[in-house]
């Protein structure tokens, strides 16, 4: 039998803490990476898949990593943990290259994207500066960059998300690597985008011959171009093989629980599968579909008519422009029922969030919550309402204040508001949130550093639950979460939804979560609504080109992945 | 770019004129009367009222500012009160050797600083850097003073190293002889602070992203360090040199008196002690014309070194 391209057996990683013990990131784990494969490594964060692919770079900190002796990791045959600093060098960059989650910060803002790829090839190859140039445009045409004689100059906040992931991909390919390690390399991006560049990725495979090893915690991208996958789950390996074979007859309960985690196009549960319903042992009963649209007679909550929010751009001395990032979008908001709104970055869904918020002014248009005008009232007349109106944002790292216990936390927004008449009082409600949003008792003491991204969402969440609000405005609440952990925050948001007749006004660039969350669906571009309906039909039937665009860029998956769904 | 220069310089003339008010005004409350000291032993009413006519200080106060005003657009401060010499003469012949020591201190001191905080930076954690943070803040907390002092005794005085005072004529025998020892002392004593803050500038990058694709280029770690992470960690770097230069030009200025450099510092000392009006006028209105222009080139400088500064 041929040598594998990378061959890890018995890998374990341990990293020492600050405190002198030691964390066992990766438990003895060994597969292969054939030639000319994908190979997708799905976990959840905390998993080790990470640190398999640094541990492959070599590029695991010395100072606090013990690699186990009899471990091993080989590349095309020779042993990576034996290599000398220089030939580890050589590797990086030359054999083995690497494209990261955040396009933005994994360039060097200071340094031209042609200077990025020419020092690449000059590291590796011994080209004259002129003839890198060159290649540097010749890479750049490979990987679909416009114009890429006069962008080679560009700087990387000069481009979008998308362009800057063409060019990481470009460093990457430049020297023609046998093995392209892809560390979520689409999480940060819109749906059409990625789309693009999972496009673009299995060209430059295909085309270059080279392994693609794909990190990911969402299977569902995967599904369609990897041949072989590898999931992990707390350093160990759950389960590893042909996609197909994985995705048709998963053995392992982690691994169907990973895929009926993920919110589908064609079903919607009463509540989403965890990864708790997996391995608890007992067969998985699929919920009954929920049936979901706005009713007839049901009372409006929130009614907003041709709301404009211009931002003004300067562009002279005294010369400005107006950017329409919200340009007369209407829309009704039904009680207990969630409206969702998507579109891409830039499409100025968050700003009606925010405006609507009063965090941002607006500039003309009106918003009536059971019939006044939110807008138009003066900050003394919105104080009472303010409480009801309430928002979750994107990232529950720097929306909580760090100084804070969660306790203080929950406490600080009812004394602004005078809600509970005593410090018992406003405790005693605190602890029951807690404990409806799943957290345990003793979060109470607890910092968010203490947390994960999961359990501070549902901090943040208890926290707009504290003033007991009408409408929740959820600003890409789940978007930067893990899909299990996205599953169980949704359930979260879902439950609170039953109990309280909540509305939300659910903003997200995921189509399929949006899909499963909404009642209505408002889809917008460039500040204006293209298209608004019922959830299902605007899925079912799409009328506007924008919309058609958009869910064909949604990660398909095959025919055999629906079709195993709730095994 | 060029309009922005333009619109810079423009703006420099109201702080220009704030500064020559306060200026102005405290020489006015706290300045003396220079007569009395001019006049010597022979204090009679005349002399005093004749001298007072000399130099312009029996007119009212807003004359004597407009004075001022005139002399700062022609940049033509009169004759010094206490020797007579035009002012542009003193300048003239005491700015050299205040460049050169300013010059030379500045560099040496950001080479160093950069180096070290650069290396420590680079092994974080380890004896080396913890090493070098206890000495810098011993370091920080000895008065300059005492660095002058003890460097005149041991290098100077004890090892014979160097002339412990003293200034010559050629530029060379400057240089090399009489800056070395005020050099090493200043650099001792900027090199500490400087270190310590640099160093949080370069382990802030360090953490950063795009340190990570670098090394996944298969860059070394010298070039990692000294490229990609040197040219993000001076961004605060320059606004930090940038604030220690008023410390710096204090520092000189008794580096100058206590090595007997013959510099603007010490005609400075020398003026106020004697309230000597145009002089402390056309040193203090040059030293805010270096330092608004400094602040200027500080801020172009940003926009060479981080291309996402925007000037406006």
């Amino acid at each position: 039998m041929k040598t594998p391209l990378v061959r890890i057996s018995n890998l374990k990683i341990d990293f020492k803490m600050e405190d002198g013990r030691y964390f066992e990131a990766l438990k003895r784990i060994s597969f292969d990476i054939p030639h000319h494969t994908v190979l997708a490594l799905v976990g959840e964060s905390g998993s080790g898949k990470s640190v398999t692919s640094t541990a492959l770079m070599g590029l695991l900190p010395e100072s606090n990593t013990v690699i186990d002796q009899d471990s091993c990791i080989e590349f095309n045959g020779r042993s990576v943990l034996a290599m000398s600093k220089k030939e580890l060098r050589r590797l990086r960059g030359g054999d083995i290259a690497m494209i990261f989650q955040d396009p933005m910060s994994s360039l060097n803002p200071v340094f031209t994207i042609g200077d990025q790829i020419i020092e690449t090839l000059q590291e590796h190859k011994s080209m004259s500066k002129k003839a890198a140039r060159q290649k540097a445009i010749d890479l750049l045409t490979e990987v679909g960059l416009p114009n890429p004689e006069s962008r080679i100059h560009a700087y990387p906040h000069e481009l979008s998300g998308g362009q800057q992931q063409r060019v990481m991909i470009a460093i990457a390919i430049a020297c023609e690597p046998k093995l392209l390690i892809a560390d979520e390399p689409t999480t940060a991006l819109d749906v059409t985008i990625q789309k693009q560049i999972l496009e673009l990725i299995t060209k430059m495979q295909k085309k270059h011959g080279m392994s693609v090893l794909f990190v990911t915690h969402d299977l569902g991208v995967v599904a369609e171009f990897a041949d072989e996958v590898v999931v992990m789950r707390h350093g160990e390996i759950c389960e590893s093989g042909v996609i197909e074979e994985v995705f048709r007859h998963p053995k392992h309960p982690y691994t169907k629980a990973l895929l009926n985690c993920r919110p589908s196009l064609t079903y919607r549960p009463e509540r989403l599968a965890v990864i708790d319903d997996f391995l608890q042992g007992e067969a998985y009963q699929l919920p009954a579909n929920r049936s979901r649209g706005y009713q007839e007679g049901n009372p409006v909550i929130l009614e907003v008519n041709n709301l404009c929010k211009y931002f003004k751009i300067k562009t002279g001395l005294f010369r400005y422009i107006d950017l329409k990032a919200v340009d007369g979008v209407s829309f009704q908001l039904q009680r207990g029922k969630t409206l969702g709104i998507v579109g891409e970055s830039g499409s100025g869904k968050s700003t009606v969030g925010h405006t609507i918020m009063r965090l941002l002014e607006s500039t003309s248009g009106e918003a009536l919550f059971e019939g006044k005008d939110i807008l138009s009232m003066s900050n003394e007349d919105f104080k009472p309402l303010k409480r009801r109106v309430q928002i979750i944002f994107q990232n529950p790292y720097a929306s909580l204040n760090p100084r804070f216990t969660v306790g203080q936390i929950l406490i600080e927004p009812m004394l602004l508001h005078h809600i509970g008449k005593d410090k018992q009082e406003r405790e005693k409600l605190a602890r029951s949130l807690l404990d409806k949003v799943g957290l345990a008792a003793n979060a109470f003491n607890k910092y968010p550093h203490e947390f994960s991204g999961g359990q501070r969402q549902r901090i943040a969440i208890a926290r707009c639950l504290t003033l007991q609000p009408d409408i929740l405005i959820c600003d890409e609440s789940v978007s930067a979460l893990d899909v299990s952990v996205q599953a169980q925050v949704l359930n979260l948001l879902q439950d609170l939804q039953d109990e309280f007749q909540m509305s939300y006004l659910f903003i997200s660039h995921d189509l399929s979560v949006v899909k499963h969350i909404s009642d209505q669906i408002m889809v917008m571009q460039q500040g204006k609504v293209v298209e608004m309906g019922d959830a299902d039909s605007v899925y079912a039937n799409p009328q506007h080109d924008y919309t058609q665009k958009l869910i064909a860029s949604i990660p398909q998956n095959p025919q055999w992945f629906e079709a195993n769904l709730a095994l | 770019m060029l309009s922005y220069i333009v619109r810079r310089l423009w703006q420099m003339i109201p702080t220009l004129l704030g500064v020559m008010l306060l200026l102005f005004t405290l020489y006015t409350l706290v300045g003396g009367d220079p007569s009395y000291i001019l006049a010597g032993k022979s204090l009679s009413a005349e002399t005093i009222a004749s001298i007072r006519t000399q130099l312009g200080l029996d007119k009212s106060l807003p004359e004597q500012f407009l004075i001022f005003v005139k002399q700062v657009l022609t940049m033509n401060f009169g004759t010094s009160w206490s020797t007579q010499q035009p002012v542009s003469e003193i300048i003239r012949t005491r700015i050299g050797p205040s460049v050169m020591l300013l010059l030379t201190w500045q560099l040496c001191s950001l080479f160093f600083s950069l180096l070290f905080a650069a290396s420590v930076a680079y092994y974080k954690g380890s004896i080396y850097d913890r090493a070098v943070t206890i000495i810098s803040t011993v370091a920080m907390s000895i008065s300059i003073l005492v660095y002058i002092i003890a460097g005149q005794y041991f290098l100077a005085y004890k090892m014979q190293w160097f002339p412990v005072y003293g200034w010559g004529n050629g530029f060379w025998q400057n240089f090399l002889l009489y800056i070395p020892l005020p050099l090493i002392i200043g650099v001792a004593v900027s090199v500490a602070p400087d270190t310590r803050f640099y160093r949080s500038c370069f382990i802030e990058e360090m953490n950063q992203d795009y340190v990570r694709t670098a090394r996944a280029k298969g860059l070394s770690e010298r070039k990692v360090m000294l490229k990609h992470v040197m040219r993000n960690a001076l961004i605060p770097i320059v606004t930090g040199v940038m604030s220690s230069l008023p410390y710096m030009i204090t520092g000189s200025v008794l580096m100058e008196r206590f090595f007997g450099i013959p510099g603007l510092g010490n005609e400075i000392l020398k003026a106020v002690n004697s309230s000597d009006f145009p002089v402390i006028k056309a040193i203090t209105i040059y030293l805010v014309i270096a330092i608004m222009v400094f602040n200027l080139l500080a801020d172009l400088l940003y926009k060479w070194i981080d291309p996402r500064v925007k000037l406006n």
